[in-house]
């Protein structure tokens, strides 16, 4: 046995080598489903040990409440409060920033450190140079983004304006925290490490910069083991609402947190939808390929069993040889996976601030995955394996008999057609075997499927820009102010020079209420003559405002289990904290964030106010810009500035990149796949169609005449393949964008003729790749040998 | 005596053929002089590893030899290319291999067809296929066809072009002497209705009588050579 053994093991290892193209072809493919699988745990378990990592050594906060103002010596009272932890008071606060040799406004948001430096909860890591020390009021502790934006370090300065005051600041270190790991500017939703910064400074400074020396408007704190999270935020609310809270709430509703949370599950998601889709790609290839190879051995079976090996021996050869393919496979799989994840992570961390990024990858998911892989392989090789093991010796001696043809319904139906031998060929080898016809299809499918599904995201990213940028924001500018002013001076704002037209807008932060469900997020009121910004459904179209009641983005009436017509209390997280309660007239779609919307003016009545507007939109001339930023950056009741224009290229620069980069390793792979399938599509062919082109030849017909029986088959599996491929691609877009919405975004599903045209391109480039080697190969067939041998 | 008068089909001189197996040199041929004549019906006989199987590749065209003269006709096939082959092939040589060959795809009509559509003046496939007695079997599929009749089906596809040459490897190898006496009838009438040079070889010595000459081979070299002053039916072969 052990000798047999070593001698089938030699069989094994030169059969792998002879087939070396095909092997590797099938391993590619075994790899590329591996690769995505490695990619995507890697970034998702990566991110996750680093944050979980962070947040413990740093102690990030477990609930946050803001508030107008609160005497220092409240703080005793959160600190007895059942339950809290560690607790930190802090002055928060805006300003904006004029960095030198950078025109556009900038705004930042100041968060103050305790005299001893590193606070309780929130702890800061020091990236470069120090903390802003003690006594020095005018020092201030940049985060990383914001300072390689714009290459800032210890020792440099620029001006800031605080709370209406400008001052020089200088720069004492360079930091990062758990609170800012994801940093977007307040009311957008997309980074803009340029325009946006965060800024500690110490508590003396800040406090004298904000009026608040002796008081606090901020609160993080941790929560003891053992106490419902909730039931502090209950004691705070009750606590600090006389001091003007906004409601304390917890790490859910935290935004670095919240955002950090959705883009893991995406990457969940991602780690098991695309390596689900090319495993079971991989595992039907094995299964044709072998089924063939073993086919072609039948005589070899056939006397290894007149030498008495059983069965089982019989099987375990050729799952051995299953399996040799099979870890081949995982071993590149996971070396491209681990390549590709470090790559990606790499750039995750350009806007996720972390101090650093621990490559973490739990080994069991690892050896979880070889498992899986190895039992696919074999899966996917066992019907083959099977029939092989039970081929009786005397059959397994005898050639197999000509196949058996019979004249096909398509050639009966098309009649009136003269066929050529050649072409009749094509049509018999086609429907001779059905279900192997079908699954070569398939295969071609899967491969335009997968390409598909890769591709068409370029095109939702654009169609999203469209939407938000040409549709949704009309404005080349707006302007968030400290406190609302009477829309009045808007009338003022459009005399001023350069500015071509301005309106305005109003948000308050709410909690939005039904049933159990709640979401904190702004509703915005809109001027109903509004020009510069609409609000849209699925079609694009703008959705008229509601005489009264709510227009919701779907996604959020979805969170929120309502639909139009129903019934939404809302609570306003500013002023008297009032309830109001109100209807859903309607869903909007847009593909970027989340929001709610009223009339202006019906927003007012609500809240009890006259026609009050804290946000300015405006459109420009661009000639005058910067005169305009300017203006706007020395005007103290501005509290920051946004240009569309920076949003859409900051937009393109980090979530796009990052989403359109895994995209673009996913359709790589795919791509991969896809060349998998149809080389080992014609290979396979070409040994079945060996001889019978080999006689061909013989009989006289020329190499591209026989090239043509060959390659006609591909064709017609191509023909019939790409279209199920674009039905397949669009299931899989569907699946793919729907466990994909998240607040921040929504993929919405587009797919251009040119998506459909790249996957087939890529497929039929495949085929044409394939079908080169396997001509170059009809060119070596050994015309003499096929006159010897039977089949 | 007319065959030796008129000019050669094929014309061979010094015809060897070596095969580079690595370290070792197989010399299938060694300096074969041979002419072959319009219309004749020639046996080769030799055992396996004579080099008949060699010389018959050369003269259809499969392979070229590696040193010496093969002239068909005009043309020197020592010396021409694959395309050239190609050519040769198509228009003037019919193959009958010993394991039939036919495409398993189409039916005997259209494997005859695969041929007739490519050729120059061919006869009708069915005119080829009731040649060797088929007619009424034409719109079966090999797969339907026993040995014997897969082999007259091969036989009507190689004729059905009208060749100049008609090469036969084996032809009954695979065959019991029953069957394998209806297909050499069928070669038999092929070369009679046509004129088509014949060349069947064999290492059954059996057969040698229904030549017009029989050419033995061996090691390489032509060993001996015989006429037949007259040529045996085939239906009064056994073996």
């Amino acid at each position: 046995m052990s000798m047999f053994a070593s001698v089938l093991n030699t069989k094994l290892r030169r059969e792998l080598w002879q087939m070396r193209g095909q092997v590797f072809a099938i391993a590619l493919v075994i790899a590329g489903g591996v690769a995505v699988c490695v990619m995507s745990l890697l970034n998702y378990s990566s991110l996750s040990a680093t944050r979980a990592q962070y947040y413990e050594q740093y102690r990030f906060a477990e609930v946050f409440v803001g508030l107008k103002r609160a005497p220092a010596h409240v703080l005793e009272e959160v600190a007895s409060v059942p339950g809290v932890g560690a607790v930190s008071a802090r002055v928060e606060g805006g300003a904006k920033l004029d960095i030198p040799g950078f025109d556009d406004p900038v705004s930042a948001h100041l968060v103050s450190l305790p005299k001893s430096g590193q606070p309780d909860v929130n702890r800061i890591f020091v990236r470069e140079g120090r903390l802003p020390a003690s006594g020095r009021s005018r020092e201030v502790a940049l985060i990383g983004s914001f300072a390689e934006a714009h290459g800032l370090g210890p020792g440099d300065r620029f001006d800031a304006i605080i709370n209406g005051r400008q001052q020089m600041l200088t720069v004492s270190g360079v930091v990062e925290s758990p609170e800012f790991i994801y940093v977007i500017p307040p009311g957008g939703m997309l980074p803009d490490f340029k325009r946006y910064g965060v800024l500690w400074m110490n508590e003396e400074g800040l406090g004298a910069a904000m009026d608040m020396k002796g008081a606090f408007n901020s609160l993080v704190l941790q929560v003891q083991s053992g106490y419902p999270v909730a039931s502090v935020i209950d004691a705070l609310d009750r606590l600090l609402d006389r001091y003007g809270a906004a409601g304390a709430f917890g790490r859910e509703d935290q935004f670095s947190h919240r955002f950090l949370t959705d883009e893991l599950s995406q990457l969940k998601t991602m780690a098991t939808v695309f390596p689900l889709i090319f495993m079971s790609v991989a595992m039907f290839l094995l299964n044709v390929v072998i089924t063939r190879l073993i086919s072609t051995q039948r005589d070899i079976i056939a006397v290894l069993k007149a030498f008495g090996y059983s069965n089982r021996d019989i099987a375990a050869h050729y799952s051995q040889l299953v399996l040799a393919i099979a870890v081949l496979g995982l071993v590149l799989g996971l070396l491209i996976g681990f390549w590709l994840g470090h790559g990606l992570g790499e750039m995750y961390m350009q806007y996720y601030r972390f101090p650093r990024l621990l490559f973490r990858i739990n080994p069991w998911w690892i050896a979880l995955l070889a498992g899986i892989t190895l039992l696919v392989a074999w899966l996917g090789g066992w019907r083959a394996i099977r029939q092989a093991a039970m081929l009786p010796p005397a059959e397994a001696m005898r050639p197999e008999g000509p196949a058996k043809f019979r004249i096909t319904l398509a050639e009966k139906l098309l009649s009136g057609i003269r066929f050529s031998q050649p072409s009749r060929m094509i049509v018999r080898q086609t429907m001779r075997r059905p279900v192997r016809t079908l699954f070569s299809m398939l295969g071609v499918a899967m491969a335009t499927g997968i390409i598909m599904v890769g591709n068409f995201q370029f095109d939702s990213v654009t169609l999203m820009v469209h939407a938000q940028f040409a549709r949704v924001q009309q404005q080349d500018l707006s302007a968030a102010l400290i406190d609302p002013v009477n829309s009045a001076v808007l009338f003022g704002m459009s005399r001023q020079p350069g500015i071509r037209y301005a309106e305005g807008r109003r948000t308050v932060s709410a909690r939005l209420v039904s049933e159990h469900r709640e979401w904190r997020t702004a509703i915005t009121g809109i001027p109903r003559e509004a020009r510069l910004q609409h609000i849209i459904d699925a079609n694009l179209e703008p959705v008229p405002l509601p005489e009264r009641g709510l227009l919701l983005t779907d996604f959020l009436a979805r969170k929120l289990a309502v639909s139009p017509g129903d019934r939404l209390d809302i609570e306003i997280l500013e002023g008297d904290r009032r309830w109001i309660t109100t209807t859903v007239a309607g869903v909007t779609s847009e593909f970027i964030g989340v929001g709610a919307y009223m009339s202006l003016d019906g927003l007012n009545r609500a809240l009890g106010d006259g026609p009050l507007v804290n946000q300015i939109l405006m459109n420009v001339d661009p000639a005058r810009a910067d005169s305009v930023y300017r203006e706007l950056r020395e005007t103290p009741k501005v509290l920051g500035i946004a240009i569309r224009q920076a949003m859409l290229d900051s937009f393109y620069e980090t979530l796009a990149k990052t989403f359109l980069t895994f995209t673009f390793f996913s359709s790589l792979l795919g791509g991969v796949i896809a060349f998998g399938v149809i080389y080992n599509t014609v290979r396979i062919s070409l040994a079945e169609k060996g001889r019978e082109l080999a006689s061909l030849r013989v009989l006289g017909y020329t190499h591209n005449e026989i090239a043509h029986i060959l390659l006609g088959e591909m064709a017609v599996l191509l023909v019939l393949g790409i279209p199920l491929g674009w039905l397949i691609g669009d299931g899989l877009a569907i699946l793919l964008i729907t466990a994909m919405q998240t607040e921040l975004y929504r993929v919405p599903l587009i797919v251009t003729a040119q998506t459909l045209g790249i996957s087939a391109a890529a497929v039929v480039l495949s085929a044409v790749a394939s079908g080169v080697i396997a001509w170059w190969r009809l060119r070596n067939l050994d015309l003499v040998a096929v006159l010897k041998t039977r089949e | 005596m007319d065959a030796m008068s008129r000019e050669p089909v094929f014309h061979t001189s010094g015809l060897t053929k070596i095969y580079d197996q690595g370290e070792v040199e197989v010399r299938a041929l060694r300096g074969v002089d041979l002419d072959l004549y319009a219309g004749e019906l020639v046996v080769m006989l030799g055992a396996s590893g004579s080099g008949k199987s060699t010389l018959l590749n050369i003269l259809g065209g499969l392979d070229v030899p590696t040193g010496g003269d093969v002239r068909y006709r005009n043309v020197d096939l020592s010396k021409a290319n694959d395309r050239e082959l190609t050519r040769y092939r198509r228009d003037h040589v019919g193959f009958v291999f010993q394991f039939y060959n036919l495409i398993p795809s189409l039916t005997a009509r259209e494997n005859v067809a695969a041929v007739t559509e490519i050729a120059r003046s061919p006869m009708t496939p069915e005119e080829a296929l009731d040649l060797v007695g088929l007619k009424d079997r034409m719109d079966h599929f090999p797969a339907q066809l026993s040995g014997g009749e897969q082999q007259r089906v091969a036989i009507a596809r190689a004729v059905a072009k009208r060749p100049d040459v008609l090469l036969c490897d084996e032809p009954t190898g695979a065959l019991d002497s029953t069957t394998g006496i209806l297909v050499l009838a069928a070669l038999e009438k092929a070369n009679q209705e046509t004129g088509t040079t014949t060349v069947i070889i064999t290492h059954n010595a059996s057969i040698a009588g229904m030549g017009d000459r029989v050419i033995t081979l061996s090691d390489g070299n032509i060993s001996g050579e015989q006429r037949n002053t007259r040529r045996q039916d085939p239906h009064s072969l056994s073996w």
